[in-house]
């Protein structure tokens, strides 16, 4: 088993900025990783460890290293899409279980608003193996949802107005939030009068593009019982990584079905215990298919699951993306997985705003969905508790 | 060729896939099917995603086959098709449906292959429909 309890997140920090055109990639990265010590209460001269993704400029982590200044004995820059964050809050904790490093800093940062990139465009590398036999179709990000929630419905009945009902408590969420970028509450008849991108998702179905980013802080447990924030620590975490080989396609569950059971089977917890829920919100498919394959109801059912407001805080039976989520609040770099980490810390310190801080939440879950779904994507689980 | 209303982009050949593109430009879809194991897999690869095994053969479809799941998009000027469609040998695969009423689409509408040309002059697999829809397996909803 991990030792798990080696660590704790002790720094959290959201870029306020959605639209950043007058900063570098490499100065978001920076001011991120300065209001995530800030928060922790850490000089950067702790910090031993160095976790980054795709987002990050340069080889690896060589560039940002170098940018930072900083010195350290461990580095990790796998990145297996938009969950990446998520799955390196594990990968940090198992790094000072295994004594590698004390203080890893995990940033995201990018300004695709800024530069104004199409969603979906880091997909588009010719010299992939699989890219001569998907490139000529014209492969578009919204596409490769919809046709998972088109499944979904012709398979359980799923409706259009169901899926609304994401959108429609992000944006309940996301009024409390100074900084999300839409504020405005919507009802389910805007999302379906909204037009069509990719049949059957609308345009109120798609997360927004934002600059910006954010950081996250896990420490070796001596040292963040010097510090003198509310402590939130790792019971459990799974990746996985799903694919399609031809002759056993499916489109309805994620890899999200084994990284939640192995973040389950790790903490000795179960659906039922878990306050809160932080999940990638890419699209409003994906938050269904993600709450179906982490267990809060069986496959098929998540449509009703998610109706008639249940995802909102304080009225709903699972809150879900308190800060509005990559559909209202921020889905910086077109990367979703750090802020969904934030807004689970936020939760467990109890931190967030108070008109959607959940009561008691002393376990919650952030889960991340990366990639093209119908495709290949990587999903990462990790179960935070509160001490 | 089937008609595709705006250029479709080329792929870039490599060593392994070239046989594949070759066998396009003949008019027949390949796909991977493993000695070893007994699995097919699309794409196809000389190294089986099942097994790993090297002895792969690459077998002509017949092309035919329905649709899996499909979205129009709408975004784009003008809108076209993606799809995933069963052939009838088991494999489904990511594709365009050209030549077609997409309003008139649905899960279980049959389809044919035919080809496309891409702005290189490369044969695309893609696929139009043919005749009225009709189910391979058992579904729990319907059209």
């Amino acid at each position: 088993m991990p030792h798990y309890s080696h660590s704790y997140v002790v720094g959290i920090f959201e870029h306020p900025l959605r639209l950043a055109p007058d900063k570098s990639v490499a100065q978001l990265h920076a001011e991120v990783a300065r209001g995530a010590l800030a928060d922790a209460g850490l000089a950067k001269s702790d910090i031993d460890g160095y976790f980054c993704a795709g987002d990050a400029p340069g080889i690896g982590p060589l560039s940002m290293v170098e940018y930072l200044g900083l010195n350290v004995q461990h580095v990790d820059s796998t990145d297996i899409g938009g969950s990446s964050p998520i799955r390196q809050v594990a990968a940090a904790a198992r790094a000072i279980a295994a004594g590698k490093c004390n203080v890893a800093l995990i940033t995201t940062a990018g300004r695709p608003r800024a530069e104004s990139a199409a969603p979906g465009a880091l997909t588009e590398n010719p010299d992939f193996p699989e890219s001569g036999f998907e490139l000529p179709y014209r492969p578009l990000l919204a596409a490769s949802y919809a046709m998972c929630a088109r499944r979904h419905m012709y398979d359980f009945g799923t409706t259009s107005e169901q899926l609304a009902w994401v959108k429609v408590a992000m944006s309940h969420h996301a009024q409390h939030n100074p900084n999300a970028l839409l504020r405005n509450v919507v009802t389910t008849q805007d999302v379906l009068n909204s037009p069509l991108i990719a049949d059957p998702l609308h345009k109120l179905d798609c997360c927004i593009t934002t600059d910006g980013g954010g950081a996250i802080i896990v420490a070796r447990k001596e040292i963040s019982a010097e510090l003198q924030r509310p402590r939130v620590r790792l019971r459990g975490a799974g990746e996985h990584i799903k694919y399609q080989r031809g002759s056993d396609v499916d489109l309805t569950s994620t890899a999200g079905v084994l990284s939640g059971q192995r973040a389950y089977a790790e903490s000795g917890l179960s659906p039922a215990d878990i306050k809160y829920l932080s999940t990638y919100d890419s699209f409003t498919i994906t938050v269904l298919l993600a709450i179906e394959d982490l267990g809060f109801c069986a496959k098929g059912e998540g449509g009703r699951f998610v109706a008639d407001g249940k995802l909102i805080s304080g009225i709903g039976r699972l809150p879900v993306n308190t800060d509005g989520g990559g559909l209202c609040n921020n889905h910086p770099a077109l990367r979703g997985g750090m802020t969904k980490v934030i807004e689970a810390v936020r939760q467990l310190r109890g931190e967030a705003h108070p008109a959607v801080q959940v009561k008691n939440c002393d376990l919650a879950i952030a889960h991340g969905t990366g990639g093209m779904l119908d495709r290949r994507h990587g999903c990462a689980t990790i179960i935070l508790e509160r001490e | 060729m089937a008609e595709m209303t705006s250029p479709m982009p080329s792929p870039r050949e490599t060593v392994e896939t070239a046989r594949f593109w070759q066998a396009a430009r003949e008019g027949t879809l390949l796909y991977g099917s493993c000695r070893v194991c007994g699995n097919c897999h699309y794409y196809p690869r000389l190294a089986c995603p099942f097994c790993l095994s090297d002895a792969v053969d690459w077998l002509p479809s017949r092309g035919m086959g329905e649709i899996y799941s499909y979205s129009i998009v709408r975004r784009a000027t003008p809108p076209y098709v993606t799809a995933w469609v069963r052939l009838q040998e088991g494999i489904t695969l990511f594709t365009n449906i050209v030549d077609c009423d997409a309003g008139a689409l649905a899960i279980g509408t049959n389809v044919k292959l035919v080809f496309a040309l891409s702005t290189d002059g490369h044969a695309i697999p893609v696929f139009t429909p043919i005749g009225p829809s009709f189910t391979l397996g058992s579904h729990a909803g319907s059209t």
